[in-house]
C-alpha cells in the first residue's frame, strides 16, 4: 500500500509552538510511555543501565541556539517527531507495503507485521522521524496516537495524542488541517506556521510556530522623575508624591 | 498484494484498572492515573481533575514506570559489615533492624536526647518527622530547607507573611507582565509551566532575569543576563526609579503595610524600633486628624508623610534610602551587568503595566478595619523567584528587596498580581518560635523550627553556645527557619558545638550531590577518632534506592517507592493549595511492594511506639497507630485538626472535625486529593480581608483572625541590629557584630555575596541549574531519563571560550578556592559573559544507582559540589564562617567563583572515587 | 550514512554478477559446455550472493517475500522483481549456452532485465532526496559503470574493459568532486531544518539525547576528511589499474584475476565511500553531516 492516497478526507497533525516549548521533555517520555504498551511492539531500550544506553523514541526534543544579527543569542527548544507528510517519501520507498498513509485521516503508519526492517523508509525521511527498533527489528514511528484519538475506551477529552495531553505549557496542538476553521489551521495561519525543510518537497502536515520576536523594552526612559530630587531635596519630593493621594 | 489498508484497532482496551494517586517523581505532587494490567503498572498519565497538574505530567512524571521498576531499588534492611563507605552490607530482618535502631536510640533518649540528630531531605512528611523528633526530645531536627531555599521562605514570611517557593503563585489568569528572577524549574514545576502556557496564549509579557537563557528563560520575551549575586542591587535600583517618578502605590502602602508606622529616632536601645502606644502597639498618624490612631482603626487614613515628636515614618526612611544616587541605574549598571537604560526601561514597563493597565474586579469586600470596598483594584504585574536569588549569601535581603518591589507596586494579593496559597498568608507572629531544650526522657516543649523575633528566642545554651548541632538559630544565622542541613555532618565531625552519637537521615543524598565539599564529607563520614571509633558513631539511613549515601550508613531502612505506600501531603506541611483553594492529598499503595521494604513513615511510627515516644503510644504504652494510614486518619495536632482537612467527622466536615476512620478511603475515591475553595469575596487581599480571615479560622489554619501589615521595615531584624550595636541581652560574639549590623538591616539592602572574598584569582561565576526532566539524583536510575541526559558539560560563554581557545570536545580544569575538577566543556552564547554553568546532580559516583561502573554518569558526568566549600575562607581572627546566608543560614551554592583552563580531552572526569558495589549484593 | 558491510558487499557483488550476466546474455562472449556452465554459475553466484548478503541488513529477513508487493512505487521492490526475472530469464540462455546455442532474443530480454536490476539498485539510492550526494545522475551512472566494467573484465574483453575502466575512473572523479557540493546544492541546512534561519545563525545547543540512537548509528557517519581523500585516491587508482593490466600484460586467467582484484578493490573502496561520505539531511538536526 505504498501508493499515497490522492487525497485524504482529514489531515490530522500537530502544531508545535516554538515560542512556548520550554524543553521539558514531557512529550518525549509520555510518548514513550504510551507507545511502549500501545500500538505495535514495545519501544525497546538496549543496555538501559549500561555505559552506552540506547533506545527507541518516537519524539525527541532538541535545543538550538540562535544568534540574531543584533541582540543576545536565544535558545529554542525543538520537538521533532513524524510530520505525517502529504507527499511522504517514507511510504513510497517501502518495498513491502508496511508503510502507508491512511486515506481517511492522512496518518502515516507502519504495519509492523509486514515490515521487513529494511530501513529504507528511515533513509527516505528527512526528519529522522523513524527509528528501527533494535529488539523487534521493525520500524517504529509516531502513530499520531491512532490508538488514542479514536479510542472509545478513553473519555472523549482524552482522545488526543499522549504528547499533546501531557504538554504542560500547551505548546502542542492536535487537529485537522483539512478543516480551515480548526484550531490548528487557525493557529498555523495566524502565527505563521511553517514547514520544516520545504526543499525536500514532502509537504508536512505538522506545522511549527516560530518564536515571537524577542524585544527589549523601549530603551528610552519612560519614567520621567517627578521632579529633580537633587534640586528640591527629599522634602520637595515627599510633598510632590504625597500630594498625589 | 492487497490494495486496501490494514485494519487498525483504534479502540484497544487501555488497561484493566485505573488507580488515582499522587506523583512523586518530584516534590510538585501532581495527580496521576496509574493504569494496571494484570496487577502490574502499565501506564501512568496525569489526572485531569487534579488541581496541581490538570492532567499534564512533566518528563519525570511520565516516566515514573521506569522509576518504580528500577534495578536500583533496595530490597531488604541492611546492616553494615565492611568499613563505612565500602558498601559492604548483610541483609537482616525488619525485626532485627528495628531492634538495632531502638538499641541505639533508646539510651540516648534516656540520657542525652540531643545526641540523636534526625535530618530529612526531600520528603513531604515533615509534620510527622518533626512531631517524632519533638517526641524524642532532640533539638537536632530539620528538613532540607536550609540548603534549599530558606532565604525565599524566610524573606517572604518576614516581609509579607507568605513566600514564593510553592506557597504562592502569579494570578495566571489576569497578569499582564510576569518577571522571573533566577528560576530554572522550581517545586511548582507543572503549575509554572501551565501558567507560562496561559501567558503565552494571552500574549502577556514574560521577562527573565537570569544569567542563563534556557527553559522558562528561553521562552521569555525579554532577557536580562544579570551578574550572579547582584539581583538585590538591580531590584533596589528599580525601586529607585519608581520612587523617583512617584510610581508607587501610596494607598496600598498606607493601608496594608507598615509604611506609616513611626520609627523611633531616640538614640539608645529603642532606636529604630516602632514607636508604641501604652498598649505596646505601634500606631499611625491619621491624615484626617493629624493625631495618633490605631493601625487597625476603622476609617483611619494612615499618613505616610507624618513626623511625630521627631519620629518619621517607615515610608520616609525607605524613600530616603532608595532615592539615594547609590541606587541610580547609572551607579549600579556595571555591577549588575545590565545597561542603565535597560534598568530604567524595565522600571518603566513595570510602572506602565501596574498603573496604566491596572485592572478592577467588581467584587465587594470588607477589610479588617471594617472599611467596605466596592471593588478589588489590581496591579497586573507578577513576579516569581527562586534559588537564583536565594542560593546566595545575600539572598535573604535580596528576597526582601524583591518583595518590597512587589509591595511598592501594590502587586501582592491584588488581582493580576502575585497571590498566596492557603494556609498563607500567615504573619511571622502566627508562627512558632524555635524549641530546643533537651531534657533526658522528655519530649521537646514545642516544635523545633520557627520564626525568631528577637535575640532572646535564639537557640542558645546558657553559655551562649549553639544548642543545635547545625548551629541553627544562633548568632551565625539567627533566622534559620529551616535549619542548616548542610552543616550537620561537618559540625558533627568537628564536634563543634558538640559531638553526637547517632545520625538518622531520611531521603537525603548527603554523601554526594546534596553536600558541599562532597569529598570532604565522605571523609568526615568515615573519619575515626583516636579510640578507633567513628567520629560520628552511628548512622541510620532510609533510602528507597542504591544512592551514594547508602554506602555510608550502618543501618539501612529500605523504603518503598511512591506507588507502594501511604503518604500525606498535608496543610500542616507543604500542601497542594492554589490561591483559590486549600488543597491536600495522599498517596496510597496502588501496588504492593515485591520486596521486603516498608514505607518509612510507618517504620518511624513503629520506632516511635517501640521507643515509647509521646504521641505514638497509648497511656498503657501500646502502639497508638497501626501504620501511617492509621496515623493520617486519626492523629490530631490540635483538637479537630489533623493531617488531612477533607472528609472529617462523618465525612461531611472540612478543615475542623473529629477524625474519620474512613478518611483515607474517601480520599482514594476522590482521586487522592481534596480541595476547599476560598469564597469569591475572600479570594484577594487575603491578609486584610475579613471574609478570608474568617474562612481561615473556620478551616483551622489559626484560632482567631490574624490580619497584619506587610513589614517594609522589619522590627525583628532591627532588634538584632540593636544587639550588634551593644544593646540588650543576649549579646553576639564580637567577631559577628559588624556582619550582623549589615545583614540585619531592617530595610532591604544589598551587599556583595561572600563568595566575592575568593578574590580576583577566581573571576568567573559558576552555577548549576536543574534539568526539567531530572529530579536531583533520582533521574539517573531511570532508563528513559538517563538517555536524555546521561552526562553533563560545563557551559562556557563565548568570551571565555575564545580567550581560552576552546574547541568542541575539549575539557577544562576548573579551580575554586577549595578544589579542582576536570570536566568536559561546551560552548553557549546565551549566557552571562562571566558565568559558566552545568546541570545539577547528573554526575554520579561510579557503581551507585545500580548503573554500570562505566556509565557516562560516572565517567563524563560531574558535580560542581566538589568546588563548593561549606566554610568560607578564614577571617582575620582565624574564624571560618559557614558558606551560608548570615541571616537564615541558607547554603550559598551560587556564590561559587572559579577560574578555568583548557585541557586536552580526557577519558574520565576528576575527581573520581572507588566504584561502589550494590548494597547487600544482588539477589 | 553508515557503511554497512552487508550492503556494500551486496551492491558490489550483485552489480558485478548482473554486469557479467549481461555480457553472457548478449552473447558478447560465448563460453560453451562446462565453460559456459561455469561462467553462468559465476554470474549467478555473484548476483545471488549479493542478494543474500543484502538480507543480513534486514530486521525480518523471513518476511522478505513481501518486498515484491510494492513495485508500483518502490525501487527496492522493483529491484526484487527485476532480479528474479533477470535470473529466471537467464536460465534458458544459460542452458542453451551449455548446449552451444546462441542467446538470441531471449538473451537480449535477459540482458535488459540484468541492466534493469542494476538500474533499480542504483535508483534505491539515487531517488533519495534526503541524501543529496546520491540524489544525482552520477549514482546510476556509477552503478552501471561498475557493473559493466566488472562484467567486461570477468568476460575477458580486454579492450572494452580498458575503455570502460578509464571511463569509470573519470566518472568516479566527477562524482567525487560533485559530491562535495551536493549537500549545499540541495539546500538542506540547520536553518531550513529548524525554520529558525530567519532569526539568525542556528547552532546545536544540546542534542535531544546524550545517549546514542538508531539515527545516529544509521544515518550520521562522520568520516575524517584526510581518511576520505586517501580512500578516494585508492579508488581512483584501483579502478584505472585494470586498463593498464589488461593492456600491458599478456592475456590469461592470471591477468584477468589481477585486473578483477584491482577493480574490486576500487569498487569496494568507492562503495564504502559512497555510503560513508553520503550525508543524510537528518544530520543537520544533530549539527553533524
Ligand atoms: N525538575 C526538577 N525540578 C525541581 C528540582 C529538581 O531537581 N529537578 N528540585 C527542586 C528543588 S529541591 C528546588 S530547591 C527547586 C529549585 O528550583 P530553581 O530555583 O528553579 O533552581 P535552580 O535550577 O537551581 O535554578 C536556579 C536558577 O537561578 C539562576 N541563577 C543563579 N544565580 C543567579 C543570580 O544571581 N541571579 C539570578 N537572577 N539568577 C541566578 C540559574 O541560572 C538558574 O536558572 O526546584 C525543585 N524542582
Ligand atoms: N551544586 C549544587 N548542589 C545542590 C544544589 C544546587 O543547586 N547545586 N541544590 C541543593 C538543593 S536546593 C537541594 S534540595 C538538595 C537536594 O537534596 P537531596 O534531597 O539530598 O537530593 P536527592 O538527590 O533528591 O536525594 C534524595 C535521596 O532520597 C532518595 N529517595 C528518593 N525517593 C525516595 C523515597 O521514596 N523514599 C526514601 N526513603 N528515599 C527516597 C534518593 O534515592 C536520594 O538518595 O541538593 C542541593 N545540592
Ligand atoms: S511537553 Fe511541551 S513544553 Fe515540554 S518539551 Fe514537549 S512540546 Fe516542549
Ligand atoms: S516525517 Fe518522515 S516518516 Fe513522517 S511522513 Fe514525513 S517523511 Fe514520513
Ligand atoms: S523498514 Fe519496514 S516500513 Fe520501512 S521501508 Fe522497510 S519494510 Fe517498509
Ligand atoms: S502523537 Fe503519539 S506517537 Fe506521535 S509523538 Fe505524540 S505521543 Fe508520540
Ligand atoms: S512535576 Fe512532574 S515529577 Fe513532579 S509531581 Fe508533577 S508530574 Fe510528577
Ligand atoms: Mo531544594
Amino acid at each position: 500500500m505504498t501508493q499515497l492516497p490522492a487525497t485524504t478526507a482529514k489531515k490530522l497533525g500537530l502544531v508545535i509552538d516554538l515560542d512556548t516549548c520550554v524543553g521539558c521533555q514531557a512529550c518525549v517520555t509520555a510518548c514513550k510511555g504510551w507507545n511502549d504498551q500501545g500500538y505495535g511492539v514495545p519501544l525497546s531500550d538496549q543496555s538501559p543501565y549500561g555505559s552506552d544506553p540506547s533506545g527507541t523514541f518516537l519524539n525527541r526534543v532538541h535545543s538550538y541556539e540562535v544568534q540574531p544579527e543584533a541582540g543576545p543569542a536565544q535558545i529554542v527548544n525543538f520537538p521533532r517527531s513524524c510530520l505525517h507528510c502529504e507527499d511522504a517519501p517514507c511510504v513510497t520507498v517501502c518495498p513491502t507495503g508496511a508503510s502507508y498513509k491512511r486515506a481517511e485521516d492522512g496518518i502515516v503508519l507502519v504495519n509492523e507485521d509486514a515490515c521487513i526492517g529494511c530501513g529504507l523508509c528511515a533513509w527516505a525521511c528527512p526528519y529522522g522521524a523513524r527509528e528501527l527498533d533494535a529488539a523487534a527489528g521493525v520500524m517504529k514511528k509516531c502513530t499520531l496516537c491512532v490508538d488514542r484519538i479514536y479510542n472509545e475506551n478513553l473519555p472523549e477529552e482524552d482522545r488526543e495524542p499522549a504528547c499533546v495531553r501531557t504538554c504542560p505549557t500547551g505548546a502542542r496542538h492536535f487537529g485537522d488541517f483539512a478543516d480551515p476553521t480548526s484550531h490548528v489551521s487557525r493557529l498555523a495561519a495566524e502565527r505563521g506556521g511553517f514547514d520544516l525543510m520545504p526543499e525536500m518537497a514532502t509537504k508536512p502536515t505538522n506545522k511549527y510556530l516560530p518564536p515571537r520576536k524577542k524585544a527589549a523594552p523601549d530603551e528610552a526612559s519612560l519614567l520621567a522623575p517627578l521632579l529633580d530630587v537633587q534640586a528640591t531635596g527629599f522634602a520637595g519630593w515627599l510633598d510632590r508624591v504625597l500630594g498625589k493621594i | 498484494m492487497s490494495l486496501s489498508q490494514p485494519v487498525v484497532d483504534t479502540s484497544p482496551s487501555v488497561s484493566d484498572e485505573v488507580r488515582k494517586t499522587t506523583c512523586y517523581m518530584c516534590a510538585c505532587r501532581c495527580g496521576i492515573n496509574v493504569h494496571l494490567k494484570s496487577g502490574k503498572v502499565s501506564y501512568i498519565e496525569g489526572n485531569r481533575d487534579h488541581p496541581i497538574n490538570k492532567g499534564v505530567l512533566c518528563g519525570k512524571g511520565a516516566s515514573g514506570i521506569k522509576q518504580i521498576t528500577a534495578p536500583s531499588r533496595l530490597s531488604q534492611p541492611l546492616r553494615r559489615v565492611g568499613p563505612r563507605g565500602s558498601g559492604a552490607f548483610e541483609p537482616i530482618s525488619w525485626d532485627e533492624a528495628l531492634e538495632l535502631a531502638v538499641a541505639w536510640m533508646k539510651p540516648l533518649r534516656e540520657t542525652a536526647p540531643e545526641k540523636l540528630a534526625f535530618f530529612t531531605g526531600r520528603d513531604q512528611s515533615q509534620s510527622l518527622t518533626g512531631f517524632w523528633a519533638q517526641g524524642f526530645g532532640t533539638p537536632n531536627y530539620a528538613a532540607h530547607g536550609g540548603f534549599c531555599s530558606v532565604n525565599m521562605a524566610a524573606g517572604g514570611i518576614y516581609t509579607m507573611g507568605g513566600a514564593f517557593w510553592e506557597f504562592g503563585a502569579p494570578d495566571w489568569e489576569r497578569t499582564k507582565m510576569f518577571v522571573l528572577f533566577g528560576v530554572a524549574e522550581d517545586h511548582d514545576s507543572n503549575p509554572i509551566k501551565i501558567g507560562i502556557g496561559k501567558l503565552k496564549d494571552r500574549g502577556a509579557k514574560i521577562v527573565s532575569v537570569n544569567p542563563i537563557r534556557t527553559g522558562y528563560n528561553a521562552v521569555a520575551d525579554d532577557w536580562l543576563p544579570v551578574t550572579p549575586g547582584t539581583d538585590g542591587l538591580l531590584i533596589l535600583s528599580l525601586i529607585h526609579c519608581l520612587l523617583e517618578a512617584g510610581k508607587v502605590d501610596l494607598g496600598y502602602l498606607a493601608q496594608f503595610t507598615n509604611a506609616a508606622y513611626l520609627v523611633d529616632s531616640t538614640d539608645g536601645p529603642t532606636k529604630g524600633l516602632f514607636v508604641k502606644n501604652a498598649e505596646s502597639q505601634p500606631f499611625v498618624i491619621d491624615r484626617r486628624t493629624g493625631m495618633p490612631a490605631p493601625w487597625d482603626g476603622k476609617g483611619v487614613e494612615p499618613d505616610l508623610g507624618a513626623v511625630w515628636q521627631g519620629h518619621r515614618t517607615v515610608f520616609q526612611h525607605m524613600a530616603e534610602r532608595y532615592l539615594s544616587p547609590d541606587y541610580a541605574p547609572e551607579t549600579v549598571a556595571a555591577a549588575v551587568g545590565i545597561p542603565a537604560a535597560r534598568i530604567r526601561g524595565l522600571a518603566a514597563d513595570l510602572a506602565r503595566v501596574a498603573f496604566d493597565e491596572a485592572i478592577v474586579l467588581d467584587r465587594e469586600w470588607t477589610d479588617f478595619r471594617g472599611n467596605v470596598h466596592q471593588t478589588m483594584p489590581g496591579r497586573p504585574v507578577s513576579f516569581h523567584a527562586m534559588r537564583g536569588i536565594s542560593a546566595h549569601s545575600n539572598g535573604f535581603q535580596t528576597a526582601r528587596a524583591l518583595h518590597l518591589l512587589q509591595i511598592v507596586l501594590g502587586a501582592v494579593e491584588t488581582p493580576g498580581s502575585w497571590r498566596m496559597k492557603p494556609p498563607y498568608p500567615k504573619p511571622v507572629e502566627a508562627h512558632p518560635t524555635p524549641h530546643f531544650e533537651a531534657v533526658p526522657g522528655k519530649p521537646l516543649s514545642g516544635p523545633h523550627l520557627g520564626y525568631v523575633r528577637s535575640p532572646e528566642q535564639l537557640a542558645l545554651k546558657a553559655d551562649g553556645s549553639p544548642a543545635r548541632i547545625d548551629k541553627g538559630f544562633s548568632w551565625e544565622n539567627p533566622f534559620s527557619a529551616h535549619g542548616l542541613m548542610h552543616m550537620v555532618i561537618p559540625n558533627a565531625a568537628a564536634g563543634d558545638p558538640y559531638r553526637i552519637d547517632t545520625l538518622f537521615l531520611y531521603m537525603a543524598n548527603m554523601a554526594w550531590n546534596s553536600s558541599m565539599n562532597t569529598e570532604k564529607v565522605m571523609e568526615m563520614l568515615t573519619a575515626k577518632g583516636e579510640d578507633g571509633e567513628y567520629v560520628i558513631p552511628r548512622i541510620i539511613y532510609s533510602d528507597a534506592y542504591a544512592s551514594e549515601t547508602v554506602a555510608y550508613a550502618d543501618l539501612i531502612l529500605p523504603d518503598t517507592t511512591y506507588v507502594e505506600r501511604h503518604d500525606c501531603i498535608s496543610l500542616l506541611d507543604r500542601p497542594i493549595s492554589e490561591p483559590d483553594a486549600a488543597g491536600d492529598a495522599i498517596r496510597w499503595p496502588v501496588v504492593e511492594p515485591d520486596r521486603d521494604v516498608r514505607g518509612f513513615q510507618s517504620v518511624l511510627i513503629d520506632l516511635g511506639a517501640r521507643l515509647g515516644l509521646p504521641g505514638f503510644v497509648t497511656p498503657e504504652g501500646k502502639p497508638l497507630y497501626r501504620d501511617y494510614a492509621d496515623y493520617i486518619a486519626n492523629h490530631q495536632r490540635r483538637p479537630g485538626v489533623g493531617p488531612l482537612m477533607g472528609f472529617r467527622g462523618n465525612g461531611d466536615l472540612t478543615g475542623r472535625g473529629a477524625p474519620n476512620p474512613d478518611q483515607v478511603q474517601r480520599y482514594i475515591e476522590n482521586g487522592s486529593f481534596f480541595q476547599a475553595h476560598v469564597p469569591e469575596e475572600a479570594a484577594f487581599y487575603k491578609p486584610w480581608n475579613a471574609a478570608y480571615q474568617d474562612w481561615a479560622v473556620a478551616m483551622g489554619f489559626y484560632e482567631s483572625p490574624q490580619p497584619y501589615l506587610f513589614s517594609i521595615w522589619s522590627e525583628p531584624m532591627r532588634r538584632f541590629q540593636l544587639a550588634a550595636e551593644g544593646h540588650g541581652h543576649p549579646q553576639p560574639p564580637d567577631a559577628l557584630r559588624e556582619r550582623l549590623k549589615v545583614a540585619m538591616d531592617p530595610l532591604p539592602l544589598w551587599y556583595p555575596p561572600y563568595g566575592e572574598t575568593a578574590g580576583a584569582a577566581y573571576p568567573i561565576h559558576a552555577l548549576t541549574q536543574r534539568p526539567m526532566h531530572m529530579y536531583h539524583s533520582w533521574g539517573s536510575q531511570n532508563a528513559w531519563l538517563r538517555q536524555i541526559t546521561g552526562k553533563n558539560y560545563l557551559y562556557v560563554p563565548t568570551k571565555i571560550w575564545r580567550e581560552q581557545g576552546f574547541r568542541d570536545g575539549d575539557w577544562a580544569r576548573v579551580t575554586s578556592p577549595s578544589g579542582t575538577i576536570t570536566v568536559p566543556v561546551a560552548h553557549m552564547a546565551a549566557l552571562n559573559e562571566n558565568t559558566v554553568w552545568t546541570w545539577n546532580a547528573i554526575g554520579k559516583r561510579r557503581g551507585a544507582w545500580a548503573l554500570d561502573k562505566d556509565a557516562t554518569e560516572g565517567t563524563k558526568g560531574f558535580l560542581l559540589n566538589h568546588l563548593i566549600n561549606e566554610l568560607l575562607p578564614e577571617q582575620g581572627d582565624g574564624m571560618r564562617w559557614s558558606n551560608s546566608d548570615p541571616v537564615t543560614g541558607q547554603a550559598a551554592w551560587f556564590d561559587l567563583r572559579v577560574r578555568i583552563e583548557r585541557v586536552e580531552p580526557q577519558a574520565i572526569v576528576q575527581p573520581n572515587f572507588p566504584t561502589l558495589p550494590f548494597p547487600g549484593g544482588r539477589a | 550514512m553508515h557503511p554497512a558491510p552487508s550492503v556494500i558487499v551486496f551492491t558490489v557483488l550483485s552489480g558485478l554478477g548482473f554486469g557479467f550476466l549481461t555480457y553472457l546474455n548478449l552473447g558478447l562472449i560465448l563460453p560453451q559446455g562446462l565453460g559456459g556452465f561455469l561462467a553462468f554459475a559465476i554470474g549467478y553466484a555473484f548476483a545471488i550472493g549479493g542478494l543474500i548478503a543484502s538480507t543480513f541488513h534486514l530486521g525480518h529477513p523471513e518476511r522478505a517475500i513481501r518486498a515484491f508487493t510494492q513495485w508500483r512505487t518502490s525501487w527496492l521492490s522493483r529491484e526484487g522483481w527485476a532480479a528474479v526475472l533477470a535470473l529466471l530469464a537467464t536460465a534458458p540462455v544459460a542452458l542453451g549456452a551449455m548446449g552451444g546455442a546462441r542467446p538470441g532474443l531471449l538473451g537480449l530480454i535477459a540482458a535488459l532485465l540484468c541492466l534493469a536490476t542494476i538500474g533499480c539498485t542504483s535508483m534505491i539510492y539515487a531517488q533519495l532526496k534526503t541524501v543529496p550526494r546520491w540524489n544525482h545522475w552520477t549514482t546510476p551512472a556509477l552503478f552501471f559503470a561498475f557493473a559493466l566494467t566488472g562484467g567486461a573484465i570477468l568476460s575477458d574483453l580486454a579492450v572494452l574493459s580498458a575503455v570502460l575502466s578509464l571511463g569509470l575512473t573519470a566518472l568516479l572523479a566527477v562524482a567525487f568532486a560533485q559530491g562535495e557540493r551536493r549537500f549545499a546544492e540541495a539546500g538542506a541546512s540547520l536553518a531550513s531544518a529548524t525554520g529558525l534561519g530567519a532569526i539568525g545563525q542556528v547552532r546545536v545547543f544540546e542534542q535531544a539525547h546524550t545517549a546514542g540512537n538508531y539515527l545516529l548509528r544509521e544515518m550520521i557517519h562522520v568520516v575524517g576528511r584526510k581518511h576520505a581523500r586517501k580512500l578516494q585516491t585508492i579508488a581512483l587508482i584501483a579502478t584505472v589499474l585494470p586498463a593498464a593490466i589488461l593492456l600491458l600484460l599478456p592475456g590469461g586467467l592470471v591477468t584477468v584475476l589481477l585486473a578483477l582484484a584491482a577493480h574490486l578493490t576500487g569498487a569496494f573502496a568507492a562503495r564504502w565511500l559512497f555510503f560513508a561520505q553520503a550525508e543524510h539531511v537528518v544530520g543537520t538536526y544533530y549539527g553533524k553531516r
